[in-house]
């Protein structure tokens, strides 16, 4: 069984602490192990990435921990797979530095 | 909740009963070192900062005051410009025995060692003569502190610690958390949790003042990089409250200061605060012990290993493949989080229980290797005036 953990109430996003492969389903439990809602992965997903649990319109807020943590940058549907490619942040863009050398 | 502990002259309670010999500056370092070695609960430190600087003196006297501190021989070598009387006069109001051997005044470096082992020699054994009592875990203070963070910490270790220090602060007792740079991007979150308008102030100027620092154009940093891209982090806003999520969701009671050559201890009577200071590990805990701080807890993803002179350390790891490989370096296993077997909020509570183990006496790894980690960090006051930090 693959599982995601969902660290607040509000958030819209869970993150899987496995990796999970296109198609499978996924568990979302909460900081209390209680399952919240099971959700089919649309994509693969690498270990400590997350997946949407509710469709995001884009420029809506991306939630983790209860707080607002960026805005999509595209529309995002269940099940899909939430990083640099649809999400923006609200306080530090990321820069080519950041983002293209090892 | 109880735990057994040293009851100290100035009502604060200790989870250890060193002795500390300070070199007041690293000139008198080895001296210290040699007074310090071989006798048991005796621990040696010091300053690598210069001996002029008055902030590093506020952290060596935090470091002596510290409860879990019985008694304190300072050594220096006679002309430092760091004076050691005001040290010894502002030691003594914790009302514990304080004394000073000088170099240049007995004549010798062989004479020093010989009076400060005398000295040291009769601290350790009124020491080993006091016993522990009964207290409540209100009297308790933990520092929190995460490094080598990798994937797991902001999903395992940094929750549960989160847990446990909301834990903490419900039964009364008092924790802190050190490490501006790792809130920028999470103020909001931060300032949520102000007991005050005032203390919202404060932390909103903790974090800010950090962020200049580190975007200084010419020697700015990058606040993600790709390792946190790769790991999962999408925005300096995930990472950050991912990291200062080890510090629950208690009302933070207020920034404890540290600067000019004051430094505040934490207040008894409980409450979550935060600390001026640094990120660097050493250093960071080194501050926390001079506000006072009993125990500190460490989040460490990719297996960090150290200890500290002053504070127990309790090593906490998320990742599964850490714990496997460095069992014998880690005191707790978060990673049972990972592996979808056990809950944050369990794991948060049996880091408590190990914290509370801890206190009434039963030794951390880095404490059974004798690692004894202590260092002493300053701001540099020509940044901070150029930067209109003061």
């Amino acid at each position: 069984m693959k599982k995601a953990i969902i660290m607040d109430a509000k958030d819209n996003v869970a993150t899987v602490i496995s990796a999970v492969a296109a198609g499978e389903e996924v568990t979302v439990l909460s900081t209390k192990q209680e399952v919240v809602q099971r959700i089919r992965a649309k994509e693969a997903l690498p270990l400590g990435h997350k997946i949407a649990l509710t469709d995001i319109k884009r420029g809506n807020e991306i939630k983790k921990y209860g707080a607002v943590i960026g805005k999509a940058s595209k529309d995002i549907t269940a099940g899909e797979y939430v990083h640099i490619h649809n999400v923006e942040s609200n306080r530090m863009p990321l820069t080519e530095h950041m983002l293209g050398y090892r | 909740m109880e735990f057994q502990g040293f009851a100290r002259p100035d009502g604060r309670v200790g989870v250890r009963n060193r002795v500390l010999v300070v070199a007041t500056s690293d000139c008198a370092e080895p001296t210290a070192r040699m007074i310090a070695q071989g006798i048991d609960g005796v621990v040696s430190v010091t300053q690598h900062q210069g001996c002029i600087a008055i902030e590093t003196a506020t952290t060596l006297i935090g470091a002596a005051k510290n409860p879990n501190i019985c008694a304190t021989l300072l050594v220096s070598m006679g002309c430092e410009g760091i004076e050691p009387a005001p040290m010894m006069s502002e030691v003594s109001q914790a009302g514990k025995p304080v004394e000073l051997v000088q170099i240049q005044k007995l004549g010798s470096t062989r004479q020093t060692i010989a009076r400060g082992r005398e000295i040291v020699q009769k601290m350790a054994a009124e020491a080993r003569k006091q016993k522990r009592k009964a207290f409540d875990v209100s009297q308790l203070a933990v520092g929190l502190k995460c490094g080598g963070s990798d994937t797991t910490s902001g999903i395992a270790a940094n929750p549960a610690i989160g847990v446990m220090a909301d834990m903490l602060v419900d039964a009364g007792a008092s924790v802190v958390m050190i490490e501006p740079i790792e809130a920028v991007g999470a103020e909001e979150f931060m300032a949520s949790r102000a007991a005050s308008e005032s203390v919202k102030k404060q932390i909103l100027k903790w974090i800010s003042d950090e962020e200049k620092r580190w975007t200084v154009p010419g020697a700015s940093i990058d606040f993600m990089c790709r390792g946190n891209i790769d790991g999962g982090l999408t925005t300096v806003e995930e990472k950050a409250l991912g990291a200062i999520h080890k510090g629950g969701h208690s009302p933070i009671q207020g920034v404890l200061k540290n600067r000019k050559g004051y430094l505040e201890m934490v207040p008894q009577g409980g409450g979550f605060y935060l600390q001026e200071g640094t990120h660097e590990e050493i250093p960071a805990i080194t501050y926390m012990a001079a506000a006072g701080v009993n125990i500190i807890v460490f989040a460490t993803g990719r297996g960090g290993v150290f200890g500290h002179a002053i504070c127990p350390v309790v090593r906490v790891t998320g990742n599964p493949e850490t714990w496997a490989r460095m069992k014998e370096d880690m005191d707790v296993n978060a990673s049972t989080i990972m592996e979808g077997k056990e809950s944050i909020e369990s794991v948060g509570q049996r880091i408590l229980d190990e914290v509370v183990a801890v206190a009434s006496g039963k030794l951390t790894i880095s404490e059974q290797l004798g690692l004894d980690n202590f260092a002493v960090w300053k701001y540099d006051p020509r940044i901070e005036a150029l930067l209109g930090l003061l």
